[in-house]
């Protein structure tokens, strides 16, 4: 699939209800340590139970933190150090262009990759990449998603239907539902 | 004699609980206090301390007033003490304990003559045998032959007394100092530059670690006291996420401290202190088991320094087939990684409180609103019931067992619905994409 695993040393963005699943297979796929820095009010809290079908939860650790300032210091910290590979940064607040160009001058830095979880319209300009992930229903099939990328520094803009395979831990990519051969499509 | 008896000789008697393991502790500091005399300090039973004073009595002008001064200096502090002071150290101990005095040099026997016979640090059984055989002092001992005295009580009895009138040497033992982990540096003018106090932070860690690494201990926190000129003073702790003794690697993790520290009119004493240790054996480095692994207990460390060390996270795997408690949460400084994650069932990649959604009935409900939205379910999973752990009482569990379902919705979200068979009610739970 092009543009995934996203480019190394960068700070990217994406959001939509499928954001999670986006997230662990971006970790599957790079592998070694992650950070994962979040607001500490947040009640969501992510379930290492479900997530061991992606990666190994020894190799994530939680920070949490009480404001947006302290997150993307934390985020900056850790991606500046090159102890992890994949700093996954959940922010509640739309998140600036200096805090952006910040992040990915950290990221250009400790060669690790940044993935800012956003709200809808609340990233920064500096992104590399922005992508809409979100899951839609088949019913053949309970893990398939839509991810569009909707902002590329470097390359097109696309659609991709993917599912993730927890057996083999690897992501396959599918055809969009309506031109697959033998299929009708979701039934309404 | 009962506490009861003692009320009625001396009214104003107070009691207190005995409390061995302080008064030793207690024993301890008096006892480093008195190396102020002399060097050689050592501990004597359970209530006594020994000290080897030759050749250090003439710095306070003498012996008696070497013990004129303790006796002022402990009367001041709310201490009676008995002291005995002789040649030998068993004539020390007879006089501390039963005449209080100072023995004439190379006269033991005129000084321990009248003291009776448990003045030898002997048991009781000898004590008491020695008393119905009419030798109640050690007088009457010296004059008694030694071959039957052995042949009845053993070597012991005469080893003792002649330990006390000298003619059998004895060593006193002083106990070693435990080793002290702080080191301060006085500056002769005062500074003010970030650098300098980097600096001086740092010869100063130079001396900790070497003084870590002879004892195989590594620090776990760390205190440097920065005193300024106006008597005023600055604490910069910093709080390691793995014990550690290399300054190399801790002097960094510090400077963000030092940054913050508010130099006013200059710093002229600089003290550095390891608070809370921990055992370090030397280990084989190897590229494995460092490089990586310390990288990222460096970055905990800094962002400690910053949120706590207590807010970085790790998970561990918990026995318990409740969502919730199927994993802990356990700050990632103060645990290990484990491994053993395996789940049955697929479980949800996000979980929240529960929330309530209208529905009735068993079978997840057709069409619900949830979180602002309306969503329709197309193909539900389930049920998998999971009944509350009834051995805790959990304010979560209070409506009973759960049907679990996953639900798919046309619109995509697949959620983990629950529903309680025993109060009919619906709520989310999770979300698994």
């Amino acid at each position: 699939m092009p543009h995934f695993p996203l480019t190394k040393g960068r700070a990217h963005e994406a959001f939509g209800p499928g954001v999670h699943v986006f997230a662990f297979t971006l970790a599957a796929r790079i592998g070694g340590q992650v950070l994962w820095v979040r607001d500490d009010w947040q009640a969501d809290q992510i379930n290492p139970t479900g997530f061991c079908d992606f990666i190994d939860p020894r190799d994530i650790l939680v920070s949490v933190a009480k404001d947006q300032t302290d997150i993307l210091a934390i985020a900056e910290e850790a991606l500046r150090s090159g102890a992890v590979s994949l700093v996954i940064v959940e922010v509640s607040k739309a998140l600036s262009l200096t805090a952006g160009r910040r992040l990915q001058l950290a990221a250009r830095n400790g060669k690790s990759t940044a993935l800012v979880i956003i709200s809808d319209g609340m990233g920064s300009n500096a992104a590399e990449t922005r992508w809409y992930c979100t899951p839609v229903f088949d019913p053949y099939d309970s893990t398939l998603h839509r991810w569009d990328i909707i902002k590329n520094k470097s390359g097109t803009l696309g659609a991709w239907y993917v599912k993730w395979d927890a057996a083999s831990r690897r992501l396959s990519m599918v055809s969009p539902a309506g031109q697959r051969t033998g299929s009708t499509g979701a039934p309404n | 004699m009962p506490y009861a008896d003692a009320r009625a000789f001396c009214p104003d008697l107070q009691s207190r609980p005995a409390d061995p393991a302080r008064d030793q502790r207690f024993l301890h500091i008096l006892r480093r206090w008195f190396t102020r005399y002399c060097p050689w300090v050592g501990i004597e039973g359970a209530d006594g301390l020994v000290l080897d004073v030759t050749g250090s009595s003439h710095i306070l002008g003498g012996e008696d007033a070497m013990l004129a001064d303790m006796r002022a200096r402990l009367a001041r502090a709310g201490l009676s003490v008995q002291i005995g002071l002789a040649d030998t150290r068993g004539a020390a101990w007879a006089l501390a304990h039963h005449a209080d005095g100072v023995a004439p040099p190379n006269d033991m026997l005129g000084a321990l003559r009248s003291l009776p016979v448990a003045a030898l640090r002997i048991d009781d059984k000898t004590n008491i045998a020695l008393q119905r055989l009419g030798l109640r002092k050690i007088g009457d001992l010296v004059t008694t032959p030694r071959a039957p005295l052995t042949r009845r009580f053993g070597p012991d009895l005469l080893l003792r007394l002649d330990q006390a009138l000298g003619a059998q040497p004895e060593q006193i033992t002083p106990i070693a100092e435990p080793p002290h982990y702080a080191v301060r540096m006085t500056l002769p003018e005062p500074i003010g530059l970030l650098n300098d106090v980097v600096a001086g932070a740092e010869r100063l860690l130079i001396q900790l670690c070497t003084k870590l690494k002879a004892q195989e201990m590594g620090v776990r926190v760390l205190c440097l006291t920065l005193r300024r000129v106006d008597q005023d003073h600055q604490q910069v702790e910093l709080r390691l996420a793995r014990a550690l003794r290399d300054p190399d690697r801790i002097m960094p993790l510090f400077k963000q401290g030092l940054e913050a520290v508010e130099a006013g009119f200059g710093i002229d004493q600089m003290r550095l202190e390891a608070v809370q240790l921990e055992p370090v054996p030397i280990r084989q480095i190897n590229y494995v088991t460092t490089g990586q692994k310390d990288k990222l207990n460096d970055l905990i460390t800094r962002i400690g320094t910053r949120i706590g060390l207590e807010n970085t996270l790790r998970f561990l795997p918990a026995d318990s087939h409740i969502p919730e408690r199927s994993f802990l949460i356990a700050p990632a400084a103060y645990s290990e990684p484990e491994g053993g994650w395996s789940t049955l069932r697929p479980r949800p990649l996000r979980l929240f409180p529960p929330e309530f959604i209208a529905g009735s009935g068993s079978q997840p409900p057709k069409w619900f609103r949830w979180r602002g939205m309306s969503l329709t379910s197309a193909r539900a999973i389930g049920p998998e019931r999971i009944a509350p752990e009834w051995w805790l009482n959990d304010e979560n569990w209070r409506l009973g067992v759960r049907d679990y379902w996953h639900v798919q919705t046309k619109q995509g979200r697949r959620l983990w619905l629950y529903y309680t068979p025993q109060n009919p009610h619906w709520f989310v739970h999770g979300e698994f994409a």
